[in-house]
C-alpha cells in the first residue's frame, strides 16, 4: 500500500533550526541580561532606588551578572553548531544589502526581504549587542576597580556606561518586541524546530 | 539565457554561501567597541555639552522625563540602607556629643528656633551631575559646636544618620566654616524624606556625598574617621574641583 507507506513517512513539515547549544546560550544570556537590566533600573530610576535601597547589594548583583554575561557565549564555542551560527551571523551576502535597503525604506514586501538562516537585521543586532556588552563590561570594570585607573577615567566610563545602558534598553525592547510579534520564531528558539512553511516565508534563502 | 544550467536557474540570484560573504558582523562588533572607547576619551567634553543642553531642557520639561536621562539635571536619590525610617517634628532628634563640655539633644523645633542662615550655591555630585543655584537654609554647624563647648583636644567631627548606615566626617577647622549648615530647608521648602529630611548636613564647598542625609548625630572626636563612601575610595577632604581627580568649578 503505497499510500500507507507515504503516510508513515510524511514530507517533513518541520525543520531543525537550533540545537541545545544555541538554545542554552540564548537562554542564559537572556537571563543574565535581564538581571543586569533590572538591577540597573533599581540603581538608576529614583523611584525604584527609593523603593529598593540596599545600594551596595544591588551593585554587587549587577556586577556579578555583568561579569558573567559573556560566559554563555564563550562556553557555547565548544559546540560546532553554535560556531556555525556565529559564522552565519558574521558573514553578509549581497541579499543582506537588499534586505537592509528595504528595511531603511520600510518596504515590507517579502520579495525585498531575502534572508538566509538569519536576516540582516538579526545579524546587525547580534554584532552590535555583543560589542555593546563588551563596552559595558569594560566601562563597568573601570567603575568597579577604581584604584586601577585614574579617577577621571571613572567619571568618563560612568558617562559612557549610563548612555549606552539607555541605548541598550531601547534596542533590547525592540528585540523583545519583534520576538513577541512572531510566535513561531520564539517557539523555534524554545523547541529548536520551525515549520518548513515559516522557514520558506521568513528565511527563503536558508537551506536547513 | 537558454544555456543556463537548470540547477543554477532554479535559484535566480542565489547568493554565495554565507561562509564566503563579507565579515560585516565582525566589523560592526569591533566598530561598536571602538566607538565605546572613543566615547570614554571624549566623555568630559561630551558631558559638559549634554549637561548644558539637558539642564536647559529640564527647566522647560513638564513631563519630568529628562530627569531620567543620564545627567538630565536635578538630584538623584542614593540610599545605602535597605529602608530609612521617616522622622518628623514629633520624633526627630539631633544629638551633639563626644569631646564637648555640654552635650545636647535638639528637637526639630529647637533647631527652627535658632538663627537661620540661607546659602544659594551650586550642588556638585562626584558622579558628575550639578544642580545650579540651589538654596539651602538652616543653622550654622559652628553655632551648634560653640553651644556645646568643644574641648581643646578635639580635632574632628563625625556625623551619623538615622538610616543607621551612613557616616561622614569633617576636620574641626572645616566644620567651623560659615558655609556648612545643619540644613532644614532646601529649594525654599522643608527638606522632604527623599532629600534627607527633615534635617541633613549641607557642606557647600565639597562634593555632595559630604552632605549627609537624615542627620541624627554630631560627635566631636580627636581625629577624622573616614565616612561611608570614603571607606569605598572617595576622598575625605572632598573640595569641589580639588579632589577625587575632578576639575569642576568650585561651589563655594
Amino acid at each position: 500500500m503505497t499510500l500507507r507507506a507515504e503516510a508513515h513517512t510524511p514530507p517533513a513539515t518541520e525543520v531543525r533550526r537550533f540545537g541545545p547549544a544555541q538554545k542554552w546560550v540564548h537562554r542564559t544570556t537572556a537571563a543574565l541580561m535581564g538581571v543586569c537590566v533590572v538591577t540597573a533600573a533599581f540603581l538608576y530610576v529614583p523611584e525604584l532606588a527609593e523603593l529598593v535601597g540596599r545600594r551596595e547589594l544591588v551593585v554587587r548583583i549587577h556586577e556579578c551578572a555583568g561579569l558573567a554575561l559573556p560566559v554563555p557565549v564563550l562556553a557555547g564555542l565548544v559546540s560546532r553548531a553554535f560556531r556555525a551560527d556565529l559564522g552565519h551571523l558574521n558573514r553578509f551576502g549581497p541579499h543582506d544589502k537588499v534586505w537592509l535597503r528595504a528595511a531603511l525604506r520600510r518596504d515590507k514586501r517579502r520579495s525585498q526581504r531575502p534572508a538566509a538562516k538569519f536576516n540582516a537585521g538579526q545579524k546587525i543586532y547580534a554584532a552590535w549587542i555583543a560589542g555593546a556588552s563588551l563596552v559595558m563590561l569594560g566601562t563597568g570594570l573601570i567603575m568597579w576597580f577604581t584604584h586601577l585607573t585614574p579617577i577621571m577615567w571613572r567619571t568618563s566610563a560612568t558617562f559612557v556606561h549610563d548612555w549606552l545602558a539607555l541605548t541598550i534598553g531601547i534596542v533590547l525592547a525592540g528585540h523583545i518586541g519583534m520576538a513577541l510579534g512572531d510566535p513561531e520564531a520564539r517557539s523555534g528558539l524554545r523547541t529548536g524546530k520551525v515549520s518548513r512553511e515559516w522557514a520558506q516565508r521568513e528565511h527563503p534563502l536558508w537551506r536547513p | 539565457m537558454e544555456n543556463v544550467n537548470p540547477e543554477q536557474s532554479e535559484e535566480p540570484g542565489e547568493p554565495q554561501p554565507p561562509e564566503r560573504g563579507t565579515p560585516v558582523g565582525r566589523r560592526v562588533l569591533l566598530g561598536t567597541i571602538g566607538l565605546g572607547a572613543l566615547g570614554v576619551v571624549a566623555a568630559p567634553s561630551l558631558q559638559r555639552a549634554l549637561e548644558g543642553f539637558l539642564g536647559a531642557a529640564a527647566d522647560k520639561d513638564p513631563t519630568g522625563l529628562t530627569g531620567l536621562l543620564p545627567n538630565g539635571g536635578g538630584f538623584r536619590y542614593y540610599s545605602v540602607a535597605s529602608s530609612v525610617p521617616h522622622k518628623n517634628a514629633t520624633n526627630y532628634r539631633l544629638t551633639v556629643d563626644g569631646l564637648v563640655d555640654r552635650p545636647k539633644t535638639y528637637t526639630l523645633d529647637d533647631l527652627r528656633a535658632l538663627p537661620q542662615t540661607k546659602l544659594v550655591k551650586d550642588v556638585q555630585c562626584v558622579t558628575g551631575w550639578r544642580v545650579p543655584d540651589t538654596p539651602f537654609e538652616g543653622v550654622r554647624l559652628s553655632r551648634l559646636l560653640d553651644a556645646a563647648g568643644v574641648r581643646a583636644k578635639a580635632g574632628a567631627v563625625r556625623f551619623t544618620c538615622f538610616d543607621g548606615t551612613y557616616t561622614e566626617s569633617l576636620t574641626l577647622d572645616q566644620a567651623r566654616r560659615s558655609d556648612i549648615l545643619v540644613a532644614l530647608r532646601m529649594q525654599n521648602k522643608d527638606i522632604g524624606h527623599a532629600h534627607g529630611g527633615p534635617v541633613r548636613l549641607y557642606v557647600a564647598p565639597m562634593y555632595f556625598y559630604k552632605s549627609a542625609k537624615w542627620l541624627s548625630g554630631i560627635h566631636v572626636t580627636e581625629k577624622v574617621e573616614p565616612g561611608y563612601w570614603e571607606h569605598l575610595g572617595y576622598d575625605v577632604d572632598a573640595w569641589v574641583g580639588r579632589s577625587n581627580g575632578r576639575d569642576d568649578d568650585p561651589t563655594s
